[in-house]
């Protein structure tokens, strides 16, 4: 018994070693939850489902910013840039195309909103590559900028201040037209978001995502062990890119229009921001970041008209002081307080 | 013999200071050689050459042959060269097993894989759970590395560079601030690295110099001073007055 302990214990410590690495990657009890009270909304909240709709688009926006920092440590005030050019290159799609298959089928326009936003996101990821914090946010910040303004002085393509009219997209996969209620809308944003949540989640886990994780840890070490840092970021942000444009290309559909305030800069800073309150680094951070930025936008907006922004900035600043990580990072670290009690106790 | 790593009349300057001054130096297959010097006498400046942190004014490196003088630290490290940092340089949120699966993932040019788990690799995490047995960090392979103990991420950082299966291997002070009751595990695993790659120690603990090293040279104001064995250097006066000044050593 004794030796066959001994001979075997390195393989002993492999398996260990192989269910605790495959086992980061098994869904949780939580995860499943999460995902069915997203779908049992839909039946409980026939009313809301709009709301519901834009509270899933701006939660894969914040996806999107969550593989960039929270992964890849890449700060970026920009996202912005790539949700509103998907929203106009998906918007312009469906306009031209109005009704005519293939142009105006929404899949087709996730798919042109995504390439183009991440055909910017490749060609721009070349400029944070180097340099700190600060410059990355600048730099991202005046991509933004650049954005913006063409986006309102183009008004022969984008219909400027006025924002793009008449964005007609046939019914998803042929079947399922939009409707007024949101019903569409809602499904159809779930749906997507979660394609790509659990690509994302594949994404993050590999040892791709692991990789990211490396870079954004310890960049000297990163390069000593033969990593190629520049080729991982320049990757990461071109997603990055592409999940931001396919998002502005569901609002864009959802809504049938396509507003300059897409690009606006506000538009980057909130995304940022729920991603902050959620928790960077755990992919469902956005998410329920995003469900708690709309709930209260929403709640607060109704006591407090005109100030609902000064609540937004009180717990934005207590959050960032007294606990670290958002809200997910509160919930890990209770769990791990429990847990180490549990182990302290007889 | 074969030499695996060669620097010819390699100079690094900073400013108006050379902080390595033509430095000849030839490190054969196997090698077991110590770099030695007072403070500031340039030791870290000639690894971090070597290993392509930084880039020589003037000079050529060769690595097996090659001549890598502008080759990146990245491309330096998949023709076989490894180093440890005499400051740890670790991945403070992962763990010890993720940190050498990484390693090895780049080593074999697996890194880029995107859809199947970090541990779908099962000869990864056998290689990897086996190296951390090898240097007695089996029992914290799972915790993170901001939480061990400093002797432990000195140990992880020798187990990084040896995931690299690497020709060349550059330890940069590796019992430096490692206190006493650690300090033998290092020296152990340092005994004990395989006798296929070449080692360079640069180490300011005389101790762990002349009981590893087969040959030595010496540094002094970023030239190369004296080359030998450790007897010769420790029975050469000159040594005693520019280096080891007061000290003793002990053989």
């Amino acid at each position: 018994m004794t030796d066959q302990t001994l001979s075997t214990k390195p393989t002993q410590n492999a398996v260990a070693a192989r269910s605790v690495l495959l086992g980061r990657a098994r869904w949780g009890i939580a995860e499943y939850a999460f995902w069915a009270i997203a779908i049992a909304l839909y039946f409980v909240m026939p009313n809301k489902l709009m709301l519901l709709s834009e509270i899933a688009i701006l939660g894969l926006l914040a996806l999107s910013i969550d593989l960039v920092l929270g992964y890849a440590g890449i700060v970026t005030l920009g996202q912005g840039a790539f949700f509103g050019v998907g929203a106009y290159a998906a918007g312009l799609a469906a306009r031209y195309g109005a009704g005519d298959a293939p142009w105006s089928d929404p899949l087709l326009g996730l798919l042109i909103g995504g390439g183009v936003a991440g055909l910017l996101g490749f060609v721009t990821s070349f400029l944070v590559l180097r340099g700190s914090d600060l410059s990355r946010l600048m730099v991202t910040l005046g991509v933004a900028l650049i954005v913006e303004e063409l986006v309102n002085q183009m008004k022969w393509l984008t219909g400027g201040s006025d924002g793009l009219q008449g964005v007609m997209p046939s019914a998803v996969l042929g079947i399922w037209d939009f409707d007024l209620y949101g019903k569409t809308a809602y499904l159809y944003s779930l749906a997507v978001l979660f394609v790509l949540f659990f690509i994302a989640r594949r994404i993050v886990k590999s040892p791709f995502g692991l990789s990211l994780l490396a870079i954004k840890g310890n960049p000297l070490r990163t390069r000593a062990i033969g990593l190629p840092i520049n080729g991982r970021l320049v990757t990461v942000y071109t997603i990055g890119a592409i999940y931001a444009g396919i998002a502005g290309a569901l609002v864009t559909q959802t809504t049938q229009f396509a507003s300059p305030d897409y690009v606006a800069f506000h538009r980057s800073a909130d995304a940022l921001l729920m991603l902050v309150f959620g928790g960077a680094g755990h992919l469902y951070g956005g998410l329920i970041g995003s469900v708690i930025f709309r709930v209260m936008q929403d709640f607060l907006g109704n006591i407090t008209p005109q100030y609902w922004q000064f609540w937004l900035g009180l717990m934005l600043v207590l959050l960032v002081l007294f606990v670290r990580g958002g809200i997910l990072g509160l919930l890990a670290k209770m769990r791990d307080r429990m847990m180490r009690k549990e182990e302290n106790a007889p | 013999m074969t030499i695996v790593l060669e620097a010819r009349q390699l100079v690094k300057k900073f400013g108006g200071i050379t902080a390595t001054d033509h430095i000849d130096f030839r490190l054969p297959e196997g090698a077991r050689h110590a770099l030695i010097g007072p403070n500031g006498a340039g030791k870290t400046t000639f690894v971090n050459l070597l290993s392509g942190v930084l880039v020589p004014t003037s000079g050529e490196i060769l690595l097996a042959g090659k001549d890598v003088t502008g080759w990146s630290a990245r491309r330096r490290a998949h023709a076989g060269m490894a180093r440890t940092f005499q400051i740890n340089q670790l991945f403070a949120d992962l763990t010890p097993v993720e940190t050498l699966m990484l390693t090895i993932a780049e080593r074999e040019n697996a890194g880029w894989a995107w859809f199947r788990p970090v541990g779908a690799r099962t000869d990864f995490v056998d290689e990897a759970v086996q190296l951390l047995a090898d240097l007695g960090l089996s029992d914290i392979a799972h915790l993170r590395v901001g939480e061990l103990a400093y002797g432990k991420q000195r140990l992880l950082e020798i187990a990084v560079a040896l995931a690299q299966k690497p020709k060349v291997l550059l330890l940069d002070e590796p019992a430096a601030g490692v206190p006493e009751h650690e300090r033998e595990q290092i020296l152990d695993v340092v005994a004990a690295l395989p006798s296929s790659v070449a080692l360079i120690l640069i180490e300011h603990d005389m101790h762990l110099v002349f009981r590893f090293a087969k040959s030595i040279s010496v540094l002094v104001n970023g030239g190369l001073f004296v080359e030998g064995t450790p007897d010769e250097i420790a029975n050469d006066p000159r040594v005693r007055q520019v280096y080891l000044g007061e000290e003793v050593v002990h053989v």
